[in-house]
């Protein structure tokens, strides 16, 4: 549970993060905003409370990384290190351009902060767990490794090749997120190939797993202290999520994996999610 | 350089050469996919127990794995056979390893016509095309157990991914360590003046060397050069005995497209053209046999390869 004060700051960094990917996506005229808002609570409480990490020494060989494997959802975390110092907040609005450093899918060789790249869906989760792996044998005992899997990128076999060797090697400072928003390009996925009982799925492949609210920051805080206590597995944390969650205009829409942001719809979804936030619905 | 007759089979100079670089730096592991005791890196597990890791029989994950470990300073040799080495974990090695600049080394066991009696699911012409797409992989084919011990060293060097082309079993020594065997440096077996054979790995080179005898015996002085190393080519000796020779042929146990042969006809159109043949795989997938079987079936002989000659210059 986290004290009053740390979750007011979460809270306020969780809509700063939201603005700043709307107009970051809104730079280029279009991207992937669902896949990005869904995981913005998950980002900021990472980044802002439990990582250890140096913004200004972003190679620091000790610290935790964190794989995005879902990695068209580049802008949130773009969102989230800028505001850490990683880079300045106006790269944000050279997203896709050329020669920038802010492609839509990550690229841990372009941008400070990317851990490593992705893009093509199933192969971060096997990067995080070689990364898990390199800490435990590199006697970095206190660095963690964290990494975002998509429910639609669930469907890729490889996907379930890192499962079950992670589950083998009992890799303990793994601790993945499922971003389970039930929507992936082509619709939902529950009309495309379900997910149904990921939770259970990945206890049965050796993990500790949780199933939470992914937009609830004391959920996500004390499902990963608890994640921590258990060792000899790796973690498995489903977040429920809402697709395109704060960028109002896409929520509840089937075609919002990615979607044209002009101008004028920057601005009044940006004042709407305000005015949300503000009545705290 | 060490005692090389230790070694009873090109798998054991291989795995032997990843234990010596383990033992000096320790940054370097294993990764395999349930075929150690194929590759015989059982050895690397005995001697490094923590830094040998099966990833069972799921090429893509072992790819990727290695990937995210060269990305946190270790320096990965991943093993399969080289079928499953080069297509079972493509994008893997494409996207993960090659696109990141991932220093991981790839080794893949029996290409070709080697794969014998596990047929034509097991047998890949097309791996040196698919690792030459990747931009900056190193590629080595060594046609003897001194160069695959001398060149795996030299591909930790390099620090840049490679994929190492090797067979498993028999042995042979082609080079002593006086030899000076470079990577990325063609070494010329025998000189010639009408004709140079350019081949990669130990069947081609053999067979290359027998035809240069059957040729000599008829007064056709063949060239043979023994190119260990596919890339980086070297262009210098290529295009300096294309010069010398006018015709060349190039040896490869692979398919033609995408093939060194290719790679080959390619550098000398734009720099040096000569009349060119190919000992190689056409349209065609593997099959199962002997080795002697298979020779004969893909026409990779001395006799058919002097023949190839011949016409090459009336």
């Amino acid at each position: 549970m986290l004290d009053a004060s740390t979750l007011a700051m979460l809270k306020k960094e969780a809509l700063d993060a939201r603005i700043k990917t709307i107009e970051c996506i809104s730079s280029f005229g279009s991207g992937h905003i669902g896949g990005s808002m869904s995981i913005i609570e998950t980002l900021v409480y990472l980044y802002y409370v439990e990582m250890k990490i140096r913004s200004d020494e972003p190679d620091w060989k000790e610290r935790d990384r964190l794989v995005l494997s879902k990695g068209h959802s580049g802008p949130a975390l773009y969102a989230v290190l800028a505001k850490k110092g990683y880079f300045p907040v106006s790269e944000l609005m050279t997203l896709n351009q050329g020669g920038t450093k802010l492609p839509s899918h990550v690229d841990m060789l372009k941008t400070p902060g990317i851990d490593f790249t992705a893009g093509s869906l199933g192969q971060g989760f096997s990067a995080a767990l070689g990364i898990a792996a390199a800490q435990r044998l590199q006697g970095y005992s206190g660095s963690y490794t964290y990494a975002i899997v998509g429910d639609g990128e669930s469907q890729e076999g490889q996907i379930w090749e890192a499962a079950e060797c992670a589950g083998a090697w009992g890799v303990d400072n793994l601790i993945a997120f499922t971003d389970v928003n039930g929507q992936q390009l082509d619709g939902y996925t529950e009309d495309i190939i379900p997910m149904h009982h990921l939770k259970e799925r990945y206890e049965t492949f050796g993990f500790d797993a949780y199933a939470i609210n992914g937009h609830d920051f004391n959920a996500i805080a004390d499902a990963v202290a608890s994640a921590k206590k258990v060792k000899g597995k790796p973690h498995m944390i489903i977040l429920n999520t809402i697709k395109s969650y704060g960028y109002i205009p896409g929520e509840g829409v089937k075609s919002n994996h990615s979607m044209s942001i002009n101008e004028e719809t920057k601005k009044s979804s940006i004042e709407a999610l305000i005015k949300r936030e503000e009545a705290g619905e | 350089m060490k005692d090389l007759s230790v070694y009873a089979n090109y798998r054991d100079v291989v795995v032997g050469a990843a234990i010596d670089l383990a033992k000096e730096h320790p940054d370097v592991v294993f990764l395999d996919a349930d075929l150690s005791s194929c590759i015989g890196s059982t050895a690397f597990q005995k001697e490094f127990p923590d830094r040998f890791f099966n990833c069972g029989i799921a090429e893509a994950n072992m790819a990727g794995v290695a990937a995210g470990m060269a990305s946190a300073g270790l320096t990965p040799f991943i093993h399969s056979f080289a079928c499953f080495a080069s297509r079972r974990d493509y994008d893997q090695l494409f996207i993960s390893v090659g696109y990141t600049h991932q220093v991981v080394h790839v080794i893949g066991s029996d290409p070709g016509i080697v794969a014998q009696y596990n047929g034509g699911t097991h047998m890949p012409f097309e791996d040196i095309a698919l690792f030459r797409q990747i931009p900056g992989f190193n590629i080595i084919e060594p046609s003897d157990a001194t160069s695959l011990y001398s060149l795996t060293q030299q591909l930790y060097d390099a620090k840049k991914a490679s994929y190492i082309r090797t067979p498993r079993k028999g042995i042979s020594f082609r080079y002593t360590a006086d030899d000076t065997i470079e990577l990325g440096k063609a070494k010329v077996l025998r000189d010639g003046s009408d004709v140079t054979i350019v081949a990669t790995g130990v069947i081609m080179v053999d067979t290359a060397l027998a035809a240069a005898d059957a040729l000599a015996a008829e007064g056709i002085k063949a060239a043979v050069i023994d190119l260990h190393t596919i890339r980086p080519l070297d262009t210098q000796t290529i295009e300096s005995y294309a010069q010398h020779t006018g015709h060349v042929v190039v040896c490869e146990n692979g398919r033609y497209p995408g093939g060194t042969g290719e790679m080959i006809a390619r550098h000398l159109a734009m720099t040096y053209p000569v009349k060119m043949d190919f000992m190689c795989v056409g349209d065609e997938f593997g099959q199962v046999g002997s080795l002697a079987y298979l020779k004969s079936a893909y026409g990779f002989t001395p006799e058919i390869l002097a023949d190839k000659v011949r016409k090459l210059l009336h």
